[in-house]
């Protein structure tokens, strides 16, 4: 095991060297390459996804295959422009000199998938990384255990296994690639490994990208038009089961909403569930089953607590041959029980009440930051009121998830929901070095630079420190005293 | 895993360096290691009127009796608290409280320029004409820059949303982080200290700021300035070293931006993957300078003598450290160096008011002992004269010293400069891309063809062809390592940048809802998805009316 990482980072080490993956047209053949995978094992991909998460055709494609296939797109179609270095403006003083920054791959490069979005959110990084010229390690969850193969198998046919390659394997594989250093670690997990991944990068003073979770929230206003709040409420739904079964990280975790909205809330809360899921979820093929064991007895033991299990006002049956859980919406669960302070991860979606939607911002800040706040409101002022006295990765207002489909958004968290940020040019900049390069002449040469030093050397200094060029002038020509 | 054993061991070496400062009592430290473990031995004790003899295992209790006057743990937790409640209140969020403080900075720069200069004086000897410029200018032009574009840095940033979301609108807004702590460096203790900190408060963050207990007179000047023109309610000085460093380092910060070497930036961010912070390290490395032939020699021997001598006498992180040239070309440049040498700091750089000394009598030690090296003492062809009374060492030229030197291992951080030749000027490149990642190359060439290749090939922090460190003092380039030279950047709008999360907003109204996103899941809604992620416009509607080929 050891020697394989070994000797994959010595090829991948060699090729980078060798640099043959800074041609921006062996990134495009890659991107293409990669694309086509995609394409023609649709329907392999949609099987095993099926198999890890019994997810349906349509959200792997909406989740995972057309994610993959829209960043290749948006990244070939931009490639040639963020390649280019950028000017940067100097002062006239430096004249002629030039500046500009200069995009440089890191690297040889580690990335870390997780299991409940096994395709996107490992080929996502990977695009970025391979647009950005470097070489690329990929360690697939082992938790999604069919994608992971799917992905070792078919990656080598497609991409440069020179340069791009896929490490499979649980907890000891990790162990052994962050032994080594790396250029740039990018990571999608928990905040426990996350901060295992960032010690051992440390030793090698390797820049790292979390991606992590939290608790996001959806903030519920009172709307006074009774349509909004069915869209809101479909919204919701689809945000809190439908990406995964809620085991997605920019799900919803749990609902803040007045109190006296809470009933009507409810009730239009389980319609909707009976329009999309009938009235036997599990029969209906449209919600992901729990990836495992450990993880199905993780969510049930959130419910185990007395407490808990009494505020369950919808749902609550647990198939654990199966590994599904029906959708269960908790009503005012006790705030200091386990469900209200671990990420959920999974289809329990408590609602909690408040005598004002306005408290909600305190309940946020009273708790580690989230990865996105979703708020459904028409107040103007309470959505500036959110976005300036919240801290959290991102903000959808009126809708779910969106935020993840923008290629001109940073998608990353903040706080314990991680740092760093990716997606679309910001792939690009994650997997990047800025590089200042400045070109100058040999003439003109300022005698003023140069000690030993006077006073008419520090004038000159002082007024071109202010850009006072006419100032610069006049001491030059003899008419300022120094 | 644990990292305490390690932190210790790596701090200590500090402590042989220096002393433990705290206000009352001063206390001398020599510490050995067995089998990595760290045995204390505490030799004296001074106060105003005792001395007294402590063996080993009272040690702790010692610390603890001075922690108690100095700063622990615990003074570290309740000034996180503290800074944290004022964060919290919105107060650092605002326009009028960043530009207040930015100010603040300005003003204390401009008045106490006398005070500045004396405390740089008294720590490195630095001429005034390079505190002047290089420290208070930089930091003063930092400043202005900051307050001049302050309004358009916080303004949100437009993005545009895909067709999937239509119709929708999206924004990146920049948010301050919390409460950061920023540990400085000695040899350029006023502006490393205080151009993080003009980011910090354009971002609209709390700061805590450690600067370098091995310049102690410009750290204390430091405190008592910061305390005098900036809001103490959210701008905070912590004077000290390791025992002070370590208590910091065990709270949770929104993000540590740390200037100094890998060796504690490592320390420094194993620390803050406890809570998950970001850093931002700014490192060094050997940064190398290429020489070409066919060039103006005398420019350009003047640009590497004024980055190399001019700044802080080699004890700064972008400095030169070394030359690449070829063997015919170096006994010219080495006659241009000297010649340029002389016009500069006189015939007895010793005595020259134009050069710092070096720091301390760890740092000349170190130097002495790169110098003194047996492979290495018999390649000095100008300079090595030294001082020891005074900490000065002159400009000093060595020729071709073997790689596996000390001088070549390490950074120089000194005087020294070593001339490499090669065959081939191409040749150089290849010894530059073995190394690790220097923060700096530098290239002075007519060649265009050398430039191209240099720029494509050489991976550091910074380039700059024709001269030298200049790139420092261009608002407009972002500067910071990469690999061994140290993650993040900032200058300018980086520094705003580095100290600021893009929080991605996105707005929507409740029409344009789409039943192709909810379930029940249909083969129709599957095509939809597809033309959709495809973005061909007929494929939307052939899906939309049920035209389209399964």
């Amino acid at each position: 095991m050891t020697e394989i990482v070994e000797e994959t980072l010595c090829e991948l080490r060699q090729t980078f060297k060798s640099g043959k993956t800074k041609s921006v047209a062996w990134r495009k053949t890659q991107l293409n390459a990669l694309r086509q995978l995609v394409k023609d094992n649709e329907e392999k991909v949609f099987e095993a996804l099926y198999q890890d998460l019994g997810k349906h055709p349509i959200e792997s494609y909406r989740d995972e295959v057309g994610v993959v296939v829209k960043t290749i797109n948006h990244t070939l179609s931009n490639l040639d422009k963020w390649v280019a270095p950028t000017k940067g403006k100097l002062p006239l003083l430096f004249f002629p000199t030039r500046g500009e920054v200069l995009p440089e791959p890191l690297g040889v490069v580690l990335i870390f998938a997780s299991w409940n979005f096994p395709i996107s959110l490992a080929l996502d990084p990977v695009i970025g990384a391979i647009a950005a010229g470097n070489a690329v390690v990929l360690k697939p969850s082992d938790q999604a255990p069919a994608c992971s193969s799917l992905i070792a198998k078919t990656i080598p046919q497609y991409m440069d296994p020179k340069a791009v390659r896929i490490i499979e394997g649980g907890p000891q594989i990790c162990e052994k690639l962050l032994q080594h250093k790396w250029d740039k670690i990018f990571f999608t997990g928990s905040p426990q490994v996350g901060r295992v991944v960032m010690t051992a990068a440390a030793k090698h003073l390797t820049p790292v990208t979390l991606e992590l979770g939290g608790k996001c929230p959806v903030i519920l206003d009172s709307l006074s038009n009774p349509s909004d709040l069915k869209v809101a409420i479909k919204r919701i739904v689809s945000g809190k089961w439908g990406p995964c079964s809620g085991q997605a990280c920019i799900g919803i975790d749990y609902m803040l909403v007045e109190e006296k909205l809470a009933p009507t809330v409810i009730e239009l809360l389980k319609k909707t569930m009976k329009s999309f899921y009938t009235e036997s979820p599990k029969d209906a093929n449209c919600m992901a089953r729990i990836v495992n064991k450990h993880h199905f007895q993780r969510v049930q033991n959130l419910l185990k607590d007395p407490l808990v299990e009494a505020s369950i006002v919808h749902g609550g049956s647990l198939d654990e041959e199966n590994l599904f859980i029906e959708p269960i919406i908790l009503l005012d669960p006790p705030l200091d029980a386990a469900i209200m302070n671990e990420e959920i991860f999974g289809p329990l979606l408590p609602v909690i009440t408040l005598k004002n939607i306005q408290e909600s911002i305190e309940f946020i800040n009273e708790r580690p930051k989230p990865l996105t706040i979703y708020a459904f409101t028409k107040d103007e002022n309470f959505k500036k009121k959110i976005l300036s006295e919240t801290s959290s990765g991102s903000v959808t207002f009126n809708d779910v998830l969106i935020q993840f489909l923008c290629d001109d958004l940073p998608f990353g968290g903040v706080g314990s929901s991680g740092f760093g940020r990716y997606h679309g040019k910001f792939s690009f900049d994650t997997f990047s070095h800025e590089k200042a390069v400045l070109r100058a002449g040999f003439f003109p040469e300022l005698e003023a630079r140069y000690p030993p030093w006077n006073n008419f050397k520090m004038t000159f200094i002082k007024l071109a420190y202010d850009l006072d060029y006419f100032g610069l002038f006049l001491l030059l020509v003899g008419l300022k005293r120094f | 895993m644990s990292h305490s054993p390690h932190l210790s061991v790596t701090f200590s070496v500090f402590l042989l360096s220096s002393q433990v400062r705290f206000s009352h009592l001063e206390v001398d430290i020599r510490r050995t290691y067995i089998n990595r473990r760290i045995q204390l031995q505490v030799t004296t004790i001074h106060t105003k009127s005792r001395r007294l003899l402590l063996p080993l295992h009272r040690f702790s209790s010692v610390l603890a009796m001075a922690a108690k006057v100095g700063f622990d743990g615990e003074d570290a937790g309740a000034l996180v608290t503290e800074l944290r409640a004022s964060f919290a209140s919105s107060k650092t969020r605002s326009y009028e409280w960043r530009v207040s403080q930015l100010n603040g900075l300005l003003k204390l720069a401009t008045y106490h320029e006398a005070e500045i200069v004396d405390a740089l004086n008294s720590d490195l000897s630095k001429p005034e004409f390079e505190t002047l410029i290089y420290e208070i200018g930089m930091l003063k032009s930092s400043c202005k820059l900051a307050i001049k574009q302050l309004k358009s840095w916080m303004k949100p940033e437009k993005a545009k949303t895909s067709i999937t979301t239509f119709p929708s609108s999206a924004e990146i807004v920049s948010e301050p982080l919390g409460v950061v702590l920023i540990i400085s460096a000695w040899n350029y203790p006023f502006l490393l200290s205080l151009d993080p900190v003009v980011g910090a408060i354009a971002a609209g963050n709390a700061v805590v700021l450690k600067p370098s207990e091995l310049a102690p007179a410009t750290s204390s000047l430091l405190a008592k300035l910061l305390g005098e023109y900036m809001d103490s309610s959210s701008v905070r000085v912590v004077e000290g070293a390791v025992a002070e460093t370590s208590a910091l380092l065990e709270q949770k910060w929104d993000k540590i931006c740390y200037t100094g070497n890998g060796r504690v930036g490592r320390i420094v961010m194993a620390s803050a993957a406890k809570h998950l912070t970001p850093v931002l390290l700014e490192l060094g490395g050997k940064s190398p300078v290429v020489v070409d032939s066919g060039i103006n020699l005398q420019v350009a021997s003047r640009r590497i003598i004024a980055g190399k001598w001019g700044c802080n006498n080699g004890q700064a992180c972008i400095s030169p450290d070394y030359i690449l040239t070829t063997k015919d070309f170096a006994s010219k440049l080495v006659d241009a160096l000297k010649s340029e040498l002389e016009n500069f700091y006189g015939k007895n750089p010793l005595q020259s008011k134009d050069l710092s000394r070096i720091v301390n009598s760890n740092h000349y030690a170190r130097l002495t002992k790169l110098l003194d090296e047996d492979k290495v003492s018999g390649k000095v062809i100008h300079g090595g004269e030294r001082d020891t009374s005074n900490l000065r060492i002159a400009p000093t030229i060595l020729l071709d010293v073997p790689q596996d030197s000390l001088i070549m291992q390490e950074e120089i951080f000194g005087p020294l400069l070593p001339i490499i030749t090669v065959d081939k000027i191409e040749d150089s490149f290849d010894l530059i891309t073995s190394g690790t990642k220097p923060l700096a190359a530098y290239l002075f060439t007519n060649n265009q063809k050398l430039k191209d290749h240099f720029v494509r090939n050489i991976s550091a922090g910074g380039l700059v062809i024709n001269d030298t460190t200049i790139h420092l003092a261009v608002p407009s380039l972002p500067f910071g390592g990469v690999g061994e030279s140290g993650m993040g950047a900032y200058h300018g709008k980086f520094s705003f940048e580095a100290f600021s999360h893009k929080k991605a907003v996105v707005y929507r109204g409740f029409s344009g809802d789409a039943s192709v996103r909810y379930p029940p899941y249909t083969k129709g809604k599957l095509r939809l998805l597809k033309a959709l992620v495809g973005g061909s416009l007929l494929g939307i509607i052939r899906a939309l009316f049920g035209w389209s080929k399964a």
